[in-house]
């Protein structure tokens, strides 16, 4: 049954225990499956003792749908979504260092404001760059800004929520304790 | 009043309802080995760390209970990584605390380990204690743990500073909450029902059962669904025991060395019901050829078992015992002669047997393994003993004869097949049955990875009874060599043994040798009325080959089966 379906992206989102550890066995169960992390990034939610893991990684459907219910037996990984079976919206944010001789300046200027990005920095060498946007929008940024050489890239990495409409990620916003929401959590294994 | 991280750990482990401790000291964990005060709880003091919880394993197979294991750091720890893997694959409730260095880490102190990260990959979960006030929590949820959902072992760091700080102790929690970890039990009522519908249409079904039943302590609820329905029933390696070997409807174990009508069965059935089993490769073969002609329902605790090697038409999450009770009030109401139904495939499977029966043949001179392991279950029977092996041909011979009929009776590392798991799982369960008959069917080669045991069994006047199959090699790894070598393969023997008797001697424990067939039985019966711990070498036919076999990554069909039986005055069969 294995390797029927191509590779793809998967977009998954994860509330876990904000607790030491985590982050090391979620990366370790990916790893024991043979893929590679495109990205990751964590942080709290509203929930204080509850994170929010955003992880991209390309694989077939049937492995992953093993990697969601293994990710799932974690004992501090809360809920997991592959937000990819639904409607989301993506964001990443960029910061990029790329020459800017003064005859290129103009152009890396319009290329800059076509895509909403700002100038954070700049030396007589150099414009720093912030941008934000989903995936396409930002390869195609960087291949713009390519010839003129970039010097330094640093990426967030991706971050996705759920469209409203979709009721997973509203779900998993109940789990997160996000404000307005009636805050019910995943009812708990309960043993005396 | 204020008392130590040791003491406390020793009340909650009281509360846990923990009577025996195997494990092994050092620095670090001497507040947890050495508390003051009374308790109840029993130490054994084993001689290596993987041995200790191998023996916690044992423990808790034959009983149900968790097992539990306390050991040192660094090294302490390292050594316990291929038990706790075994522990892992086959699904032993049992909990290692280990004693780590002062509350700071990282810093490469002498003997320190990376414990968390080393046990990363071989626990159901871990846990380190930062707080001494946290211990009552820790324990109480690494217990829960263990033993529910499939269960699996648990590891627990305690830092020494953490043992010997002094808090109050406000008592042991009464519940346990964990967002993350909700085990589902109860199985989806319309799945059941679609499971009992398919279950009774079918014209030539089988149940495939695994070690999730005894796990689940469900297999009354196995004999009654076989008694509704009549549907022959194979088990694996870790099933054995979970429907009584002497049921009509019992056929064997299936798998890589199984019986060949209970592989057979599995190829020509039209559906496939799977309980509480994995489809581990061992069993399925090349798994594209697994059930693609049949209908398969599933029903396993893990969703991670499920579809992940062959595909199921359906799939029933939820613990083994509450499904197999819901099945069975469906199919009580189904209005069917199963019996009659069924005439045909079980005539067929007896067909099957007749033809291609399990069998050797014990001619004068040289004892066949076969008949000494048959011999040794045989003559056994009636004290319903616990049997634990090694890993190998003797491991197979012992699953292919065995004649148990209760759960939690058989002791055998399967997913992980870990030479040397014979003494220490024997240990384990003599522990928990100090007047029981417990076996250690063991090789000569894995009896030599744990024989340090044999101190133990002394030490504690466990009287388990070990036999060494004695063919002076790594018989299955000299039968896969024959089979599949076309070159000069790396030596899996002969090998030079120890004298066994001898070494058992040196040990303190009594050493008896059976080299003659016609002295096996008087062998036998000598060991198990000898008292205190016994060590019987036999030996036997070295070339011998275990049958029938499929291939490593062949399919079920590819079946290799033994060869018809040459005709000879002087030979036994047994059927
Ligand atoms: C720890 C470990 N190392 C290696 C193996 C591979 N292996 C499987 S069976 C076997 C031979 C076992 O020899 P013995 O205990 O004498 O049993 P026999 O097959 O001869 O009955 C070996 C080496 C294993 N299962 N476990
Ligand atoms: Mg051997």
């Amino acid at each position: 049954m294995k390797g029927q379906i191509p590779p793809r992206r998967h977009i998954l989102t994860l509330l876990v225990e904000n607790q030491v550890g985590v982050l090391a066995r979620i990366a370790g169960l990916i790893a024991a499956k043979g893929y590679n992390i495109d990205s990751v990034s964590v942080g709290e939610t509203m929930d204080a003792s509850v994170s929010r893991v955003t992880l991209v990684v390309h694989g077939d459907d049937w492995v992953m749908e093993q990697v969601l219910k293994q990710l799932n037996r974690l004992i501090e990984v809360i809920k997991v979504v592959d937000l990819t079976e639904e409607e989301f919206i993506e964001r990443e944010m960029i910061l990029v260092r790329v020459n800017a001789d003064p005859p290129n300046r103009a152009e890396i200027f319009r290329i800059a404001d076509i895509f909403r990005a700002k100038v954070v920095d700049l030396t007589h060498r150099t414009y720093t760059l912030e941008a934000t946007g989903d995936e396409d929008k930002i390869q195609a940024l960087l291949e713009l800004l390519r010839p003129f050489g970039i010097k330094e890239l640093v990426r967030t990495g991706l971050i996705a929520i759920g469209r409203v409409s979709k009721t997973p990620s509203s779900k998993l916003e109940r789990v997160a304790g996000g404000d307005g929401e009636e805050g019910a959590k995943k009812s708990p294994a309960v043993a005396t | 009043m204020k008392i130590t991280g040791a003491e406390i750990l020793l009340k909650s482990l009281v509360e846990e309802g923990v009577t025996t401790i195997f494990g092994h000291p050092g620095g670090v964990i001497l507040h947890g080995t050495d508390p003051p005060g009374d308790h109840p709880i029993k130490y054994i003091l084993c001689r290596h760390e993987q041995v200790a919880t191998h023996a916690a394993e044992g423990y808790y197979k034959a009983t149900g209970r968790t097992g539990t294991v306390m050991v040192s750091s660094g090294s302490g720890v390292t050594n316990c990584v291929t038990a706790l893997t075994d522990a892992l694959v086959d699904s032993m409730a049992i909990v290692v605390l280990t004693g780590q260095l002062p509350a700071v880490m990282g810093w490469d102190a002498s003997q320190e380990a990376d414990v968390v990260g080393t046990a990363r990959g071989c626990t159901k979960h871990s846990f380190v204690v930062f707080k001494t006030e946290e211990i009552p929590r820790i324990i109480k949820e690494a217990y829960f743990i263990a033993r529910s959902g499939r269960p699996g072992p648990v590891l627990v760091d305690l830092p020494e500073a953490v043992m010997a700080d002094c808090v109050a102790y406000t008592g042991h929690p009464k519940s346990v909450a964990i967002r993350g970890y909700n085990p589902q039990m109860a199985g989806h009522p319309g799945q059941i029902k679609r499971a009992a519908e398919l279950i009774a249409q079918a014209r030539r079904p089988v149940i495939y059962g695994g070690g999730g039943i005894i796990h689940a302590d469900a297999s009354e609820e196995l004999h009654e669904l076989v008694e509704i329905t009549q549907i022959p029933t194979t088990l694996t390696l870790m099933g054995l025991g979970a429907l009584p070997t002497s049921h009509p409807l019992w056929l064997g174990m299936l798998g890589m060395h199984g019986l060949y009508w209970a592989n057979r069965c599995l190829i020509d059935a039209d559906l496939i019901v799977a309980i509480g089993s994995r489809f581990d490769d061992r069993v399925t073969g090349k798994a594209c050829d697994f059930g693609t002609q049949c209908k398969i329902i599933h029903v396993d605790i893990d969703p991670t078992s499920i579809q992940k090697h062959v595909k199921v038409d359906v799939p029933i999450v939820g613990d083994v015992r509450c499904v197999l009770r819901e099945l069975n009030k469906e199919l009580r109401k189904v209005e069917r002669n199963w019996a009659r139904d069924f005439e045909e495939w079980h005539g067929q499977i007896e067909a099957w047997k007749k033809q291609h029966p399990l069998r050797y043949e014990q001619r004068q001179g040289v004892i066949k393994p076969q008949y000494a392991i048959d011999m040794i279950l045989r003559l056994t029977e009636e004290y319903d003993p616990i049997i634990a092996t090694g890993v190998g041909q003797h491991q197979v011979w012992a699953a292919q004869f065995y004649r148990g009929r209760k759960p939690r009776r058989w002791l055998s590392s399967g997913g992980l097949g870990t030479m040397g798991y014979g003494f220490p799982a024997a240990l384990g369960a003599q522990a928990a049955f100090p007047k029981g008959l417990v076996l250690n069917i063991d090789g000569d080669g894995g009896s030599q990875v744990t024989l340090s045991e044999l101190s133990t069994l002394v030490d504690y006047k466990l009287p388990v009874k070990t036999f060494i199959i004695n063919n002076r090699c790594l018989g299955m790894v000299r039968q896969w060599h024959q089979r599949v070598s076309t070159h000069q393969p790396l030596p899996a023997g002969p090998m030079h043994q120890p004298d066994f008797v001898k070494l058992a001697e040196a040990y303190g424990a009594v050493g008896i040798r059976i080299e003659r067939p016609e002295d096996v039985k008087a062998g036998i019966e000598k060991a198990i009325n000898t008292p205190g711990p016994v060590v019987v070498d036999v030996v036997v036919e070295r070339e011998e080959n275990c049958l029938p076999a499929i291939p490593a990554g062949a399919a079920i069909t590819d079946i290799v089966r033994a060869p018809a039986p040459t005709p000879d005055k002087s030979s036994q069969a047994w059927h």
